[in-house]
Order: C-alpha cells, then sequence, then structure tokens
C-alpha cells in the first residue's frame, strides 16, 4: 500500500514508510478507547449485554495496536532520531494509555463474573476517558518544563499528495480491520457466553456435521477463534 | 439533613483508627523507608539530593498511600458492614465522600506532618517547603478521591493490592506532574500558583465527582 507507492522521503529516504504502520495505530488506539468507553457508558446506563461483550473485545485490540504504535514509533525513532525512546509528551501519553488498557483488561480478567467484571470495566474505562485529556495537557506541559522539544512529529514539512492519500487509506483500512476483527470477536465472545442455551447448541451440531473436517472456520465453535 | 450519618461515619472510622494504629504507622514506616532507599541507592551528594527531593517525596507518599488504599473498604468488605452502608437511607455518595477524606486524615496526614523532615534530610532547598507541604495538602485528597474507586472496584479480590496499583496509579501522573512541578518552580524563585491552582480545581472536581463513581463501583462489587 504506502510501502510501495509512496515516494522516498528527500530527508529521511526509505525509513518513513513506517508512518503508514505507525500513525493509523496511533489514531486507532485513541479512538479504540473512545469506543471502548462508549460500550461503557452504554453497559452502565443500559445494561445492554451485547455491549459488555463489545467492551470487553475491544480492550485487548486497543492494548495491541498502542503497543504496536509505540514499537514503531521505536523504530521509526531510531534512524531519525538516533534513539529508541524520548520521553516526549505524545510518547509518553501513548504509554499512559497502554497502562490504562492494561487497568482495563487486568480488571476484568480479575472477576470471575462477566456481566460484574464488564461493569467494573466499563467504569474503570469511563473514570480513564475523563482523566485523559488531563493527563494529555499535564504530560504536555511537564514536558515542556522539563527540556524543550528537539524535535517533534509535526514540525515535518507538510505532505505532498502522493503521500498523505496512501496515508489516509491506510487509516481507513486500520479502522476497517477493526471493525471485522472486533465483530469476529464479539461473534465469537457471544458464543462462549451463551454456550449453554439451546441456539448455540444446534448451531454447532449443525455446523459439526457439515464441515467438521473444515478447520479453517472464522472465529471458533469452541472459544479459541483467537 | 444527614448530620447524624455523617457525624457516626467520622466518629467510627476514627474509633477503628485508634484501634488499629498499625494501619496509620505502617504505611508512614513505609514511606520513611522509600525515601532512606534513594540516597543509598542513586547518590548521597547534597546538590543532586537536593534537585530530586520534591519528586522523590511525592513519589514516596504516593506508594506509601496506595498500601493504605488498599484497607479503605476491605474490613468493611469482611465484616459486612460495607453491605450494610449501601442499604442506609442516606446519600451512598455522601457517606463516601465522609470515610474517604476521614480515612485521609488517619492515614496520610501523618505523611504530610513528616514529609517536612525527610525534605530536610535530603537536603530540600528552604524555599521548597511551602510548595512541598502546599501540593501534598491539596494533591494527596486527589489521590484518596481517584484511588477510592480503584479501592471500590478491586473490594471484593483475592489479589487486589497489586492489581488496585495497575488501575489507578496512571491516573495519578498528572497530580505528580503539577505537584512536583510547583516544587521545582519554589526552589529556582518563581511563581507556582499555576500549579496550585490546576492542583485545587481537579481537587474540587474529584471532591464532586468521585464519590458518585466509587458509589457506583462498590454496587457492581457487592453485587459480583
Amino acid at each position: 500500500m504506502g510501502l510501495a507507492f509512496a515516494p522516498a522521503d528527500y530527508q529521511q529516504g526509505n525509513s518513513f514508510r513506517i508512518m503508514y504502520i505507525h500513525v493509523p495505530a496511533a489514531i486507532l488506539a485513541q479512538s479504540c478507547y473512545m469506543s471502548m468507553s462508549v460500550a461503557g457508558a452504554v453497559v452502565l446506563i443500559w445494561r445492554i449485554k451485547l455491549a459488555e461483550m463489545v467492551l470487553k473485545c475491544i480492550a485487548p485490540f486497543g492494548a495491541s495496536v498502542t503497543f504496536l504504535a509505540l514499537v514503531t514509533g521505536g523504530i521509526w525513532g531510531y534512524p531519525t532520531w538516533g534513539t529508541w525512546w524520548v520521553w516526549d509528551a505524545r510518547s509518553t501519553s501513548m504509554l499512559i494509555l497502554l497502562f490504562l488498557y492494561f487497568g482495563v483488561i487486568a480488571l476484568q480478567a480479575a472477576i470471575a463474573n462477566p456481566s460484574g467484571a464488564a461493569r467494573a470495566g466499563a467504569l474503570l474505562a469511563l473514570v480513564g476517558v475523563v482523566n485523559i485529556p488531563i493527563i494529555k495537557y499535564s504530560v504536555e506541559w511537564w514536558n515542556t518544563l522539563h527540556q524543550p522539544a528537539t524535535f517533534t512529529l509535526t514540525e515535518k514539512p507538510a505532505m505532498p499528495v502522493e503521500m498523505w492519500l496512501p496515508l489516509l487509506i491506510m487509516v481507513l483500512a486500520f479502522y476497517l480491520i477493526f471493525t471485522v476483527v472486533l465483530i469476529m470477536r464479539t461473534r465469537n465472545e457471544i458464543l462462549v457466553r451463551e454456550h449453554k442455551t439451546n441456539w448455540v447448541r444446534k448451531l454447532v451440531e449443525a455446523s459439526g456435521s457439515t464441515n467438521s473436517s473444515n478447520t479453517g472456520t472464522p472465529a471458533g465453535h469452541n472459544g479459541s477463534g483467537q | 439533613m444527614y448530620w447524624y450519618s455523617i457525624k457516626t461515619m467520622i466518629g467510627r472510622e476514627l474509633l477503628i483508627a485508634a484501634r488499629y494504629p498499625a494501619e496509620v504507622l505502617n504505611p508512614l514506616v513505609f514511606f520513611l523507608m522509600v525515601v532512606t532507599l534513594f540516597p543509598l541507592g542513586i547518590s548521597p551528594e547534597p546538590e543532586f539530593l537536593a534537585k530530586i527531593a520534591g519528586p522523590v517525596i511525592w513519589i514516596a507518599a504516593l506508594l506509601a498511600m496506595m498500601l493504605s488504599l488498599d484497607s479503605l473498604f476491605k474490613n468493611d468488605f469482611d465484616d459486612g458492614s460495607l453491605a450494610q452502608l449501601l442499604i442506609t437511607p442516606s446519600p451512598l455518595a455522601v457517606l463516601i465522600l465522609v470515610k474517604v477524606l476521614t480515612h485521609w486524615f488517619t492515614t496520610v496526614f501523618p505523611i504530610i506532618l513528616l514529609a517536612p523532615l525527610l525534605g530536610a534530610m535530603l537536603q530540600l532547598p528552604a524555599e521548597g517547603y511551602r510548595a512541598l507541604l502546599l501540593t501534598l495538602l491539596l494533591g494527596t485528597p486527589i489521590i484518596s478521591l481517584i484511588g477510592a474507586i480503584g479501592a471500590a472496584l478491586t473490594v471484593g479480590l483475592h489479589r487486589g493490592g497489586v492489581l488496585l496499583s495497575l488501575i489507578v496509579l496512571p491516573l495519578f501522573i498528572p497530580i505528580l506532574v503539577f505537584g512536583t512541578g510547583a516544587i521545582e518552580a519554589a526552589t529556582l524563585a518563581m511563581q507556582y500558583n499555576g500549579q496550585l491552582a490546576m492542583l485545587s480545581a481537579m481537587l474540587l472536581i474529584a471532591l464532586l465527582v468521585t464519590p458518585i463513581a466509587t458509589a457506583a463501583a462498590l454496587k457492581i462489587s457487592i453485587n459480583n
């Protein structure tokens, strides 16, 4: 995609191409948290069971995308800035976002009752989303106080069309991946959560009799879709 | 009004604190020990210590508070009085606010009183003491109030302690940033009203919002 078609940057050469992974991942990492807290609000206000499952499924995906953004940032930072990690405002707030995801995942994992786990996670996600702007601004303030930013991602020259169009496509593609993965994981979660009901049993029996030899069916029959 | 239940709550919390002095003393000793580790582990050089004194005291106070937060609702949960609290006719958020502030007074206030002494041991410059005390007085109640949400969410769990730290520590970062920022500004003889104003604003918001969230979290935990 952007890896193949975009021209090389005149300053950074080909290493900038990791941007096509890094930037969409970073954007998606924040959107994931927002959608997780929206699902959390739905859980707490309307107590919709499906929202509980969506909430549970977003958290690990969001954490992995945040991790991807941090890792690609480090890989990109090494040839351009000469270091794997800089305590600048953006990297630090991404790291804290990762910690917030870990908190939600760990809390959900610790509570045995699935509905209670989802509601506890929902509350924590909402507390986190209130805190995210405060954390972001405090970290930016802290950064400007301690070390004047020597290099920021925003200081780059404006991108030509051949560069930002693939980026836009990649961002859209990341959102689509997120949607597909979320739907698949939620479908799996519904089956796991409802495994005692009749309709799931019928579904498993039906699919087991028709394509029992087919191992490539998506989003597992027995909770092993991931 | 609910003065009677508020008074009962304060009296009960103070009585429990008086009966179990270890709950108050242990975080205090922990605070002292963590601060001692820094000169031993990094460097006892006075100029260096003066630079890190404020942040070290803040981080040590934060960690000591994490220890005491774990017990905020735990004993009440174990002996069943938490369930009784949830069914009282008085508004739950108000009672929780009173409980958290009383807990802050019994466990955190001694830490703040000890902080200037540790500042002296860490060669904190004379201009820093006022900022240290003011930021701790404004900042630690926010930590107690936000931490109460985490304590309420983890109250029924076996491995609650580590989990509690994991879920609430990221939320404390702004308070730490503004607290230590004010102390640093003070030692450089600069104005630090801005940081104090930010901490005060966060404290007011926390006073209004967090008791409601804590009440909701307790209801979730009790039903688990």
